[in-house]
């Protein structure tokens, strides 16, 4: 027990739970979104995650050629080969997310099978999924090359504002507005809304159900990309079951806000950033987890629908 | 082939038992029961030793993991099968039974027969603690928070000093002579024979609640809970039974187990073997106990007999779950047909 750190590193603390807390909201975007039109939880996303981290590393070490021991780079160089980075990690991503639904979802959907089913049978994709990954990495962490220098901005009180925590929490917000943006504005994302009041009567609009789930996923495997990029970029180390425990949090910081809500998922997921580092920093970091379960429980308790509540996207019973 | 489609073993297992009197059945009971005690002599026995499992004993497999996966599946299979609450944390439970053997054990003394109800009466109180708040909750709010519960439980036996940390507790010792039967590392069978009464047990318990009032009220409020409330079904009540029920199984198991493997560390108790546990029941055929039972002996016995091809065998265990899922959604031994209820969702 510590309490002196909150007042002495309060801005620090909350800066790094920012930065953390966004990572979480990209991923928990992934399980919202399909929460939003399936009522499912997407087991299976996590390791989507894990898979993108894996990506990073392939794109900047085997693709572009920047081994472990390169030196950070500068100019128009880092730019574009971060660039390509992300944009290899979110295409990755999209592209597995969309062939999990393919084979965890569809079949069993047209079946009419139990969520249950569903569930299991996206757990058996997680399971092949990490299980095969650490065949090929031999259960050995993997290290990025650190492309990107880590100067600073400067500090202001106490706060160290590092170029990669600047970006890590930039990216997601630009990432956030956009998604919102599309969800509540264009014609794909008033479909997606759509299928999620009611998957029976936007057929009966015309709505291509299967096309719209799998729009869904994508998007999903879009913003975990991204997380996977901010992730590679901040810790630069991987492996194979980093999944895992992101996918807990993410899952979480969704619940948090309110599940099948996206301003739910993101204010969740900076919510439970900024509890985890400052859970780490009074009571020790073996307890960050329990205080935050602790504090979901009580959340729920007072607000069963989360924080956020499950405005956006009607509720249902 | 719609004739096919629309066959439905459980049905007709359960068509045969009705015409049945009791004689037959009592035979056919022990028969079965019997072949299935048998079952620690199978590999010494030419016809039947193909199912010896490579590098671990089979005796030792039987016990753990198969004959504690049945278990722990009957158990879960009673929030999850009956009463249709998502658990994704039922390990918790079984933790608690196997830290409360190791510990009553080893800092006081007691045998395992003394510890048993104090192990099931601990799981059950913890099972009141979580499902009092929990079951309040919308079912995929429960599976986050029972899911967190067994992070918590784990959590908290590798940092506190009287569970030894990440190190666990060791020099447990075996539950003293029963009846003339030695439980001790000679005799694995002797604990595979226990383990088989208490799954008798627990069988013949959840087929009594099952036809009884709180059966009836766990299926109605697992087909629609409003109308369960609506009837004057107190679910809060009845989902809390049913929860504490589980747990009380899970507790049971773990005691056992505890006793049985002498050594027990938190990392036994992570939250794949919940997931694990869950596929159990969804894989054999959820809600219905001989499914269950007959899911959890193949999925705990699978990654043994392959163990020879140690790195892929539990690649080649999610294929086999992502398969038999596409293939047969409703688990291997589907419940009844006239127990099947048509989700309340669009997708």
């Amino acid at each position: 027990m510590n309490l002196s750190v909150i007042t002495t590193q309060f801005w620090s603390l909350a800066f790094q739970g920012l930065a953390l807390g966004l990572i979480y909201s990209l991923v928990s975007l992934g399980y919202t979104m399909v929460y939003g039109v399936l009522r499912l939880i997407n087991f299976a996303n996590s390791e989507v995650f894990m898979l993108g981290t894996f990506a990073v590393l392939y794109i900047e070490i085997n693709i572009l050629g920047h081994p472990v021991t390169a030196k950070p780079l500068g100019g128009f160089h880092l730019v574009y080969t971060l660039v390509i980075a992300l944009v290899g990690s979110m295409i990755a991503c999209a592209v597995i997310a969309v062939l999990v639904e393919l084979v965890a979802y569809r079949r069993l959907r047209a079946r009419g099978a139990s969520r249950l089913a569903s569930l299991i049978s996206a757990i058996g994709v997680s399971i092949f999924l990490m299980e095969s990954m650490r065949m090929v990495t031999a259960s050995r962490p993997q290290t990025a090359p650190r492309l990107l220098e880590k100067w600073t901005f400067g500090e202001v009180a106490g706060v160290n504002f590092r170029i990669d925590t600047v970006m890590a929490i930039i990216a997601p917000i630009i990432i956030f507005v956009i998604l919102d943006q599309f969800v509540t504005r264009s014609r794909l994302g008033k479909a997606i809304r759509a299928v999620s009041m009611s998957e029976d009567n936007s057929k009966l609009m015309g709505i291509n159900i299967n096309r719209v789930i799998s729009l869904t996923f994508l998007i999903g495997g879009l913003t975990t990309g991204a997380a996977a990029f901010l992730y590679t970029t901040v810790y630069e180390n991987t492996v194979f079951n980093v999944g895992f425990n992101m996918g807990i949090a993410a899952f979480t910081a969704a619940v948090l806000g309110g599940i099948g809500n996206l301003r739910g998922a993101f204010f969740g997921g900076l919510a439970l950033g900024m509890m985890e580092q400052f859970a780490s920093a009074v009571l020790g970091s073996q307890w960050k987890a329990v205080t935050v379960f602790v504090v979901l429980v009580l959340i729920l308790l007072f607000k069963p629908n989360g924080l956020f509540g499950e405005a956006v996207q009607q509720t249902r019973t | 082939m719609s004739a096919l489609k629309n066959f439905n073993l459980r049905d007709k297992g359960a068509e045969i038992w009705a015409g049945w009197n009791r004689l037959t059945r009592t035979v056919f009971v022990s028969v079965f029961v019997l072949l299935i005690a048998l079952l620690p002599f199978a590999p010494n026995w030419g016809p039947t030793s193909f199912l010896n499992t490579p590098i671990t004993s089979f005796q030792n497999v039987l016990v753990y993991p198969m004959g504690m996966f049945v278990l722990m599946a009957l158990g879960l299979n009673i929030v999850v099968g009956k009463s249709g609450l998502l658990d994704l944390g039922y390990i918790a439970f079984f933790a608690i039974g196997a830290y409360s053997q190791a510990i009553l054990s080893t800092l006081f003394g007691w045998n395992t027969w003394e510890i048993l109800p104090v192990g099931i009466l601990l799981a059950m109180a913890s099972g009141v603690l979580l499902g009092l708040p929990a079951l309040r909750l919308r079912g995929d709010y429960l599976a986050i928070i029972t899911l967190g519960f067994g992070e918590i439980v784990r959590i908290v036996a590798l940092n506190i000093t009287v569970t030894g940390g990440p190190n666990g507790i060791a020099g447990i010792p075996n539950p003293p002579t029963l009846f003339g039967f030695q439980f001790n590392l000679m005799y694995p069978e002797h604990f595979f024979w226990l383990v088989l009464v208490m799954i008798m047990l627990v069988i013949w318990m959840v087929r009594r609640f099952t036809v009884r009032r709180p059966g009836r009220a766990w299926e109605a409020i697992r087909q629609d809970e409003d109308v369960a409330a609506l009837m004057g079904v107190n679910t809060l009540v009845y989902k809390l039974w049913s929860f504490v029920i589980g747990a009380a199984v899970g507790g049971f198991a773990g005691v056992i187990y505890a006793s049985k493997v002498m050594v027990i560390s938190p990392d036994m108790f992570k939250f794949d073997v919940s997931i694990l546990v869950l596929a159990c029941v969804v894989f054999g055929g959820i809600g219905n106990i001989w499914g269950v039972a007959l899911g959890a002996t193949l999925l705990a016995y699978l990654p043994e007999r392959i163990r020879f091809i140690s790195d892929a065998r539990q690649v080649i265990f999610g294929l086999v779950l992502i398969l038999m899922m596409n293939l047969r959604p409703d688990g291997l031994l589907p419940r009844k047909k006239r127990e099947k209820i048509q989700e309340k969702r669009t997708m």
